[in-house]
């Protein structure tokens, strides 16, 4: 067994535009579950839209890069309003539901064959990063052609400089929750999540403010996938149910109601991920695990799930929570 | 705590080493081979059955093509063939006239037809082919077809969906696991019924008790354990996210990501009246679903379990204080909706067909749809919500493209959220 390139490839998975983007997208999801108490497993749907809102309009309506990624943008503003206003009133699990179901509608949407012309269908698209007009995002890369970094941080010219745009998209990010979490705003929104009736004895308009948690939480979840689809061409098939669950996971890891937890959830979530991925199969080629190698791939899953299990009963903050932060657990 | 993680270690190993032995023991559960197959390294398949009046035609040349993809086969002797796809796109099937018989030729929508792919990864294209007049479908045929394809839907979806409804009305939990139970029966069907070979009157019945055993062990391991340690229902609702991936993955990891068949799944269709035209499984499934959904009516309504079920579903503290033993009931709810559940999975890898690892997690949501619809935790408004989203989903493939037929039945979910929270059955005070 090869332990030094499964060692390489487990320090990979600190610093991939895909760890970015489950970084963002957990951090939505801190918003809104966190700190809003709002039940969201539709955040695979926010993600999809950030994405597919700026492939599209790169692709079918020509903006240069930085309008196609504020189109994802808003796209998922606009998602956040036509899914919060019919569903916020009701309680959480109605909450759940209505969400997940949402991001199925939106991926079936992306998967139909009724609009291959402008989603690509099963496809995806491809060709949005790099455009022959120069416009695209990696036509405005500052970075000189060459490779860089040392070890398993070793990049070309294209990945850096995703990765330096989504580690300066990350920390606005974190900056921005952390701001407004110390804000009056914060206090009310983490008062809703204790006790709502409480809050709206206070004059507070409840409503109101569960929807501004949703479209920014919403927001940075489509920042997620906007990092994501800047890394690698678009496909219906990433923005399944299990993407949901991953990026709860990765939250529930680090912390729901933390500024910092979900940034170091998803970055512990795949490097876990990036070490089991090579060395189940490593053991199943070399014969100590007595399965295929497809079965080895398989497993790491069955341990996410088994891993969420145990996480949620027996440390439901997380590894950074405090445990008084969490009304979930009662 | 330790008993609990104990117990679900076992109860998982005890699934992986059942499945090892049926894997490794020698009992492949592949499909069984369909004609002339090309294609076969790709998971999505077109198939089809070239019959006239029922007797079947070899030889007769199939080319598929779309996506810059192309192949071709023949059909066999039973006039099977299936061609393997690299991707769920749409399709044109060119049916070669030139190797008919003599006399014989497509009747209906020329010889090159284009095929959709629903929800699933295999489709059916069938040529209607023979001698004489041009038979069309009128829109009203095709209508009551629909309609009755919908009801077969939507009985298999009232088994899957009064188990979620029954476990959300005594323990407050949505059930995200529910949908991988209902993959589990399918699984353990293929398993006694490919795998062992055993008649399908005996391994139905087999992964149905099974399923009773799975519903039985989760409930024991987990649930009651995690009840009494008081845990949340929003916890509660992630563990059983955590559960669902697991399960999944476990069975993929036994099964493989191929699409697996169960005898008879090809029976060929009778025609009953006008254009109607159902297989002896459909009519089978239908007849199942009607006598254990009766059955299943008589014991909420009339026995002393079902009349204790519904008391907790209403008030369980006061069924509690009148001598109810709730542990005891919920159990049996358990139980229930496990063995509903993996009735259902049976029939639903007969109605699309084929079973899958993740079969489960596509009807999960539409289960959901049909709970929500009549009203969460009423077990009789699952079953007209599930009627109301199999015939909706069915029906609205006439207007709208085919792989947009689930989008309906999500959009009428959330419809009802917004005018209808309580759904159709329920009651207002549940929405909190």
């Amino acid at each position: 067994m090869d332990w030094g390139s499964i060692l390489n490839n487990t320090l990979a998975g600190f610093l991939t535009p895909t760890t970015i983007a489950f970084a963002l997208a957990a951090l939505g999801l801190a918003m809104h579950f966190g700190f809003a108490g709002l039940l969201n497993f539709g955040i695979a749907g926010f993600m999809a839209i950030g994405g597919y809102g700026y492939a599209i309009s790169v692709l079918t309506f020509g903006l240069p890069w930085w309008a196609g990624m504020l189109v994802g943008v808003l796209g998922s503003v606009v998602f956040a309003l036509i899914l919060g206003i019919p569903t916020l009133r009701l309680r959480g699990d109605y909450l759940a539901i209505a969400t997940i179901a949402a991001a199925e509608i939106a991926r079936l949407l992306f998967l139909t064959t009724a609009f291959t012309d402008v989603t690509g269908s099963a496809d995806g698209l491809f060709g949005f990063n790099s455009r022959p007009d120069g416009s695209g995002f990696q036509n405005s890369n500052p970075i000189p052609q060459g490779t860089y970094g040392f070890g398993p941080f070793t990049y070309n010219e294209q990945t850096l400089w995703v990765l330096v745009f989504g580690l300066i998209v990350l920390t606005v990010a974190v900056w921005f929750l952390w701001a407004l979490m110390r804000s009056p705003w914060g206090r009310v929104i983490k008062g809703i999540r204790e006790d709502e009736e409480a809050v709206r004895s206070l004059g507070k308009n409840v409503f109101a403010y569960k929807l501004q948690a949703l479209v920014i939480g919403g927001v940075f979840g489509a920042l997620g996938g906007i990092i994501y689809t800047a890394a690698q061409n678009i496909s219906p098939g990433v923005y399944v149910t299990s993407l949901t669950f991953f990026i709860w996971t990765s939250l529930l890891l680090g912390g729901a109601a933390t500024i910092f937890g979900p940034v170091i959830g998803a970055v512990i979530f795949w490097v876990i991920q990036a070490f089991l991925s090579n060395l189940l199969p490593a053991l199943s080629t070399s014969g100590i695990l007595p399965v295929s190698t497809t079965q080895a791939s398989t497993l790491r899953f069955v341990l996410v799930g088994i891993g969420l299990m145990l996480l949620v009963i027996y440390r439901p903050q997380g590894i950074f929570g405090d445990k008084r932060e969490l009304t979930f657990v009662k | 705590m330790k008993f609990l993680l104990d117990d679900t270690r076992r109860r998982v190993l005890r699934i992986i080493l059942v499945a090892l032995l049926a894997v490794f023991g020698g009992l492949s559960v592949s499909a069984p081979a369909l004609g002339d197959s090309v294609g076969e390294e790709y998971s999505a398949t077109v198939f089809g059955n070239v019959k006239v009046d029922g007797e079947p035609i070899a030889g007769v040349r199939i080319v598929v093509d779309g996506g810059g993809y192309t192949a071709e086969t023949v059909t066999d002797s039973d006039g099977r063939w299936s061609i393997g796809v690299p991707e769920v796109r749409n399709y044109n099937v060119t049916l070669d006239e030139s190797t008919l018989p003599e006399g014989i030729s497509v009747l209906e929508g020329g010889a090159t037809q284009e095929v959709e792919f629903g929800l699933t990864d295999r489709v059916a294209k069938n040529f209607f082919i023979g001698e004489g007049e041009r038979n069309e479908t009128s829109i009203f045929d095709q209508i009551v077809s629909r309609f009755i394809y919908g009801i077969n839907f939507g009985l298999m979806l009232g088994l899957a969906a009064v188990g979620v409804s029954l476990v959300f009305g005594t323990t407050g939990l949505s059930n995200f696991s529910h949908g991988e139970m209902v993959t589990f029966g399918a699984v353990a069907a293929l398993i006694f019924g490919v795998g062992l070979q055993l008649p399908l009157f005996i391994a139905i019945p087999i992964a149905v008790a099974l399923s009773a055993g799975l519903g039985w062990s989760l409930d024991a391991g987990l649930w009651r354990p995690l009840r009494k340690k008081g845990l949340g229902i929003v916890q509660l609702m992630i563990v059983s996210i955590g559960l669902s991936l697991t399960m999944r993955y476990v069975i993929q990891f036994v099964i493989g990501g191929a699409t697996e068949q169960l005898p008879g799944f090809d029976s060929p269709k009778i025609n009953l009246f006008g254009a109607v035209a159902l297989s002896s499984t459909d009519l089978m499934s239908m007849g199942l679903s009607i006598v254990v959904i009766i059955a299943f009516a008589y014991w909420l309504l009339r026995t002393k379990t079902g009349k204790a079920t519904r008391a907790i579903s209403d008030n369980p503290d006061l069924a509690a204080a009148s001598g109810i033993d709730v542990d005891k009931v919920i159990r049996i709810v358990w139980i229930m909706a496990a063995s509903l559940a993996g009735l259902a999975g049976v029939l639903w890898a007969y109605f699309r067909p084929g079973i899958k690892w993740d079969m489960g997690t596509q009807i999960l949501l539409l289960i959901f749809a049909a709970v929500t619809l009549g009203g969460l935790g009423t077990a009789f408004g699952a079953l007209i919500g599930a009627l109301i989203v199999g015939v909706l989903v069915e029906m609205s493939g006439l207007i709208i493209p085919a792989d947009l037929k689930y989008v309906g039945a999500l959009v009428v979910l959330i419809v009802v959220l917004l005018v209808r929270p309580q759904g159709l059955l329920g009651r207002k005070q549940r929405v909190g």
